[in-house]
């Protein structure tokens, strides 16, 4: 199989594993783009692409528009806070204005849950989602499962774990829907206080206390611990969150096996991991950010030329 | 005309890589600077094999190549097709090179056009050649084989098949009629 199963990426939530396994193996092409003296190639030559950014981004928008640039596709950046929706155009509007530019792809990343589905709905355009609210980011799970499949051998069977906020979460619960459809074993671990009601009926195991979790595991991804949204009042306080749940030096030394370690960025150092663990041989931190670039080259490649 | 006709058997096949080689050799004064680079799929193998035959005739080693150009097609940009992309293998420095360019069959051109265009991405060579086994003519683009193993006239309608060792178990070309 050669094509993917869908026009638009929105979320991993109910994508055939056949899809996965086929960016996950495109992506190793596109990596081997990226070793080249010359990182770009022409396939999306003529097509426009608008990274349609209502919330804050850095690396998200950066990673896709490389990956955009380096299929040669023509590149068009939009952020909310210096647009017309700071003068009060609606969500569809803004869309549909951009669109009759006649641009091929958006890119979107947007506050709200569903943002996405919601102008895919109708437009005409194919969507992929950079994230939206706490619902999906599931280009960053692609990128997470390529990297622990790359480092591991395979997904089928390895223990997974996800570790912090999971009720905030588009990472994890991307992860979740990508994992358990690849075969592997999913588990999240955090303060009850940011743990999701019902997670376990997605097929992810609850752990309360972090190193059982790590005796379990063969990969944790260890998430931001948002201080934005915190304000302190999930739990007590961040050097209570770090004795409790964070990735430390001395919990990883006591384990019997080692455990890969992945962070989706920005790390806040000494909170959810220490800096000795997030430099360290076990992380695979910065080969995520350069996966990144090719897994959405990937994604952006199968929909850019995908056939009706 | 039966819809399948033999051209070549395995013997007709090892002596054309012979001949091939030979005629490398003899265009580049010897191997030095040469590198065999085999499109992807079936190239790939007859790059192995024209590699080996050389190693063979001058006792040296030559660095072979694997490329991938599905991401170089103009069908592929149109929408008009969507191959599984593989990754390219040229773990060398194709930079001053002679690069010796190896395609099963050579129809359109168009597959070269895009090899031509992926080889410059990865250095500046001095020289490309391209070998082919089958020049099976129809040509869309002003591009020729500097070294033919064959060339078979052939209706549109009609297929060349190419078969190797290593992916069908046995050597041959064979003329395939689909009208």
């Amino acid at each position: 199989m050669s094509q993917l199963s869908t026009n638009h990426l929105l979320g991993l939530d109910g994508v055939p594993r056949e899809d996965i396994e086929l960016i996950l193996n495109s992506t190793d092409t596109f990596l081997e783009v990226l070793e080249r003296p010359v990182k770009k190639v022409p396939t999306l030559q003529g097509k426009t692409v608008v990274n349609l950014f209502f919330e804050n981004s850095t690396r998200t928008r950066i990673s896709f528009e490389l990956a955009e640039r380096r299929l040669s596709a023509d590149v068009v950046n939009f952020s909310a806070s210096t647009s017309s929706v700071s003068k009060g155009e609606t969500l569809l509007d803004t869309a549909r204005n951009i669109e009759a530019m006649k641009v091929d792809m958006v890119v979107m990343r947007h506050a709200a849950a569903g943002a996405c589905e919601f102008l895919r709905t109708r437009c005409t355009s194919r969507f992929i989602n950079a994230g939206d609210g706490s619902h999906e980011h599931p280009t960053q799970a692609l990128l997470d499962m390529y990297t622990i499949r790359k480092s591991l051998g395979t997904l089928e069977g390895v223990n997974v774990c996800i570790i912090g906020d999971i009720a905030h979460s588009r990472v994890a619960l991307s992860n979740i829907f990508g994992l358990v459809t690849m075969g592997a074993n999913v588990a999240v671990c955090g303060p009850p206080s940011l743990m999701p009601r019902h997670i376990e009926k997605l097929g992810a195991r609850v752990f309360t206390n972090v190193d059982e979790a790590l005796g379990w595991c063969d990969a944790i991804n260890v998430l931001r611990i948002q201080l934005e949204r915190q304000a302190g009042a999930s739990f007590p306080s961040l050097r209570e969150y770090r004795n409790t749940f964070g990735i430390t030096v001395e919990r990883l030394d006591g384990l019997a096996k080692p455990v890969l370690v992945l962070h989706p960025g920005p790390i806040n150092r000494g909170v959810e991991i220490d800096s000795e663990v997030a430099d360290g041989a076990a992380a695979v931190i910065l080969p995520q950010v350069t996966n990144g670039v090719a897994v959405r080259m990937a994604v952006l490649y199968l929909l850019g030329t995908k056939t009706e | 005309m039966p819809p399948l006709q033999h051209i070549i058997d395995d013997i007709g096949f090892d002596r054309m890589i012979s001949r091939l080689a030979h005629e490398i050799l003899e265009r580049n004064h010897g191997s030095a600077g040469l590198v065999v680079i085999g499109l992807r799929t079936r190239g790939e193998f007859v790059a192995r094999r024209l590699a080996q035959r050389i190693t063979d005739i001058e006792q040296t080693v030559l660095p072979v190549g694997v490329l991938d150009v599905t991401l170089y097609r103009d069908d592929v940009r149109q929408h008009l097709r969507q191959p599984e992309v593989h990754a390219s293998s040229i773990p060398f420095d194709i930079s001053d090179m002679h690069i010796i360019l190896v395609d099963d069959v050579l129809f359109t051109g168009r597959t070269v056009r895009s090899a031509l265009d992926a080889l410059i991405d990865f250095g500046r060579p001095k020289t490309i050649q391209l070998a082919v086994l089958v020049d099976r003519g129809h040509r869309e683009l002003p591009i020729r084989a500097d070294f033919t193993g064959k060339t078979i006239p052939t209706t549109r309608g009609q297929e060349i098949r190419v078969k190797l060792r290593e992916v069908d178990g046995e050597d041959g070309i064979d003329l395939i009629s689909t009208e």
